[in-house]
């Protein structure tokens, strides 16, 4: 069942009908609340949403900015001073951000207004937008299907039109699977690109910011205005920022593109094999050089991704105990422990539980080697996997974002390990730190998104191919 | 091969949750399906690989060591749970002297 959707307009061509008053901010904001309100009761794709806020921001635009006056959607893992930052959990149901993400306050200096907190993954985990103590997100393409995960509402309000574009984390596939499964375009940048600061942790040493927006132009625009080094996050990178935007409309010429033989699996669908070879017509059709290539510990992607991210999680959510923030049992605890396992058991979804128990174990005293110590060897494995391709000369990678189109809301036959199976595609850019883009392919059904992975700090050849194909589809 | 076994209301203990009885033996069973899945990384040849505990080599990344501007008192405790005179407030740690 197809939801009625408004037209999704680009952040580029809002930028020009603001800069020739064809519309006011205070209008555009007008009119994105009233598209909330009206869709938001069938999707649940955003937790809250705060106009008076939005409008004040919105008296003080500031047009000459690259992005002034324009809505962005944060999802509600992105801490925004003075606005609920819930993760979608129970346990941060009343806490209010006393500080902005770094992401946010760039946000803001480009001119941007901050506008609506999108529903998630309880704490970024999942990934199918379900786990979420504030109800699932619908696909607005098909009500009855999920909308991917875990960015789940804000690839669903960017796709319905609710909003023009919003920002996402990323720490195995969360902005780019969703954004595959709604049909819009998904953007993770190179580990450390964009700070982290303000980004409720997962698993740290994944994480990462990503925007979810209508095209490529505007992944690259809000990129641009993204990233850069950060004081406040000791792993953001001091690489130079490029002009995104400047080669994006050059075209792949002479590009080197290579496809793992490894990603043309039987295991995936039909419509995904089909959106793979369309996208290697095209690419050649556009003067790229596609070769095959092999990633020979692909295979070990998941493994070691599902023991590096719980174990991290489990370290990073064990700040959560009722003292300082979030949420406290409101039994008496008799001592501190019981304070904390109290607060937990009640606070945190069954998923995380679960993930904070592998976490924990994978941790644990006579596992350490066995496990984490390991999977942090088979995750250079991975990431030596993709040097030496791009050594070789091959210049972008292709292949899916997901072995299926988005699953129906609700399946309850899979078990954790098929639904974490499913992200054999996204998890190895986020070990290898790879910036990765995810790009709608042309469907008459559910949406189904190609991938394109590029050496680090390489957003713009990444982003150049992916303009190329979204402009050859249009 | 073994399927692996995990205590699980050990572990729980551990990371300070409590599971019914029903949680236990659902976690039981998902988690040893995934470890028996995950047991697959003792196929590579690790031998020689140092491992990976972060995607980019970052170096210096210490700022200097000057004070800047932190949360206030009152920020820090906005979100606090229970306080009492500008402090987080937590059950007795320490047993009565009797």
């Amino acid at each position: 069942m197809r939801v009625t959707m408004f037209e999704k307009t680009s952040l580029t061509s809002l930028r020009q009908k603001l800069i020739d008053r064809q519309i006011s901010p205070t209008e555009l904001v007008q009119e994105y609340a009233r598209r909330m309100q009206e869709l938001n009761p069938a999707l649940n794709a955003l937790i809250s949403w705060d106009t008076e806020r939005a409008l004040q921001t919105a008296a003080q635009a500031d047009l000459s900015l690259p992005l002034g006056g324009l809505p962005i959607a944060i999802k509600d893992n992105i801490c925004c001073l003075g606005e609920p930052a819930r993760c979608a959990s129970r346990m941060l149901e009343n806490f209010v951000a006393p500080y902005d993400a770094t992401s946010v306050s760039n946000l803001r200096a480009a001119g941007a207004i901050p506008f609506g907190r999108t529903n998630m993954d309880e704490f970024a985990m999942g990934s199918a937008g379900e786990n979420s103590a504030y109800g699932a997100t619908c696909n607005p393409v098909d009500k009855n299907h999920a909308p991917g995960g875990s960015s789940s509402g804000s690839a669903a309000a960017v796709a319905a039109g609710m909003i023009p574009a919003a920002l996402g984390s990323d720490t195995g596939g969360s902005v780019r699977q969703p954004a595959s499964h709604c049909g819009v375009v998904g953007l993770k940048p190179t580990y450390g690109r964009i700070s982290r600061y303000g980004l409720v942790a997962f698993a740290s040493s994944l994480d990462q910011i990503g925007t979810l927006t209508t095209c490529v132009d505007d992944a690259a625009l809000l990129l641009q205005s993204l990233c850069g080094h950060d004081a406040m996050d000791s792993t953001s990178s001091r690489q130079p920022v490029p002009d995104f935007t400047a080669e994006l409309h050059n075209g792949v010429r002479g590009v080197r593109i290579g496809l793992p033989k490894e990603y043309v699996s039987s295991g995936n669908a039909p419509e995904v094999q089909n959106a793979l070879h369309t996208a290697v017509t095209t690419l050649k059709a556009q003067g790229a050089e596609i070769c095959e290539i092999s990633l020979p510990h692909a295979q070990a992607a998941v493994a070691s991704y599902y023991i590096i991210a719980c174990a991290e999680a489990s370290s990073n959510l064990a700040r959560y105990d009722g003292v300082r923030y979030g949420y406290r049992a409101e039994e008496k605890a008799d001592t501190p422990g019981d304070l904390y396992a109290r607060s937990r058991t009640e606070g945190f979804g069954e998923e995380v539980k679960r993930r904070i128990i592998l976490g924990t174990y994978v941790l644990s005293g006579g596992y350490y080697d066995a496990y984490y110590a390991r999977a942090q060897k088979v995750r250079a494995l991975v990431a030596r996997d993709f040097a030496q391709v791009f050594e070789d000369g091959v210049q972008l990678i292709l292949g899916p974002v997901a072995p299926a189109p988005a699953p129906k809301l609700h399946a309850t036959d899979m078990t954790p390990l098929q639904i974490y199976l499913a992200d054999i595609y996204t998890v190895p850019a986020n070990l290898a730190g790879l910036p990765a883009i995810s790009v709608p392919t042309p469907q008459s059904g559910l949406p189904v998104g190609i991938q394109l992975l590029a050496p680090h700090f390489e957003e713009a050849r990444l982003l150049r191919a992916a303009a190329t194909l979204e402009q050859s589809w249009k | 091969m073994e399927p692996p076994r995990i205590d699980v209301a050990y572990i729980a203990e551990l990371a300070k949750l409590e599971l019914s009885d029903e949680e236990r033996s659902r976690f039981t069973r998902d988690l040893e399906q995934v470890l028996a899945y995950v047991a697959q990384l003792e196929q590579w040849d690790t031998h020689d690989v140092p491992p990976m505990y972060h995607p980019l080599e970052v170096y210096d990344a210490l700022r200097a060591d000057t004070p800047g501007v932190s949360l206030s008192n009152e920020a820090a405790l906005a979100n606090a749970p229970q306080q009492t005179d500008g402090q987080f407030r937590v059950p007795k740690v320490v047993e009565s002297a009797h």
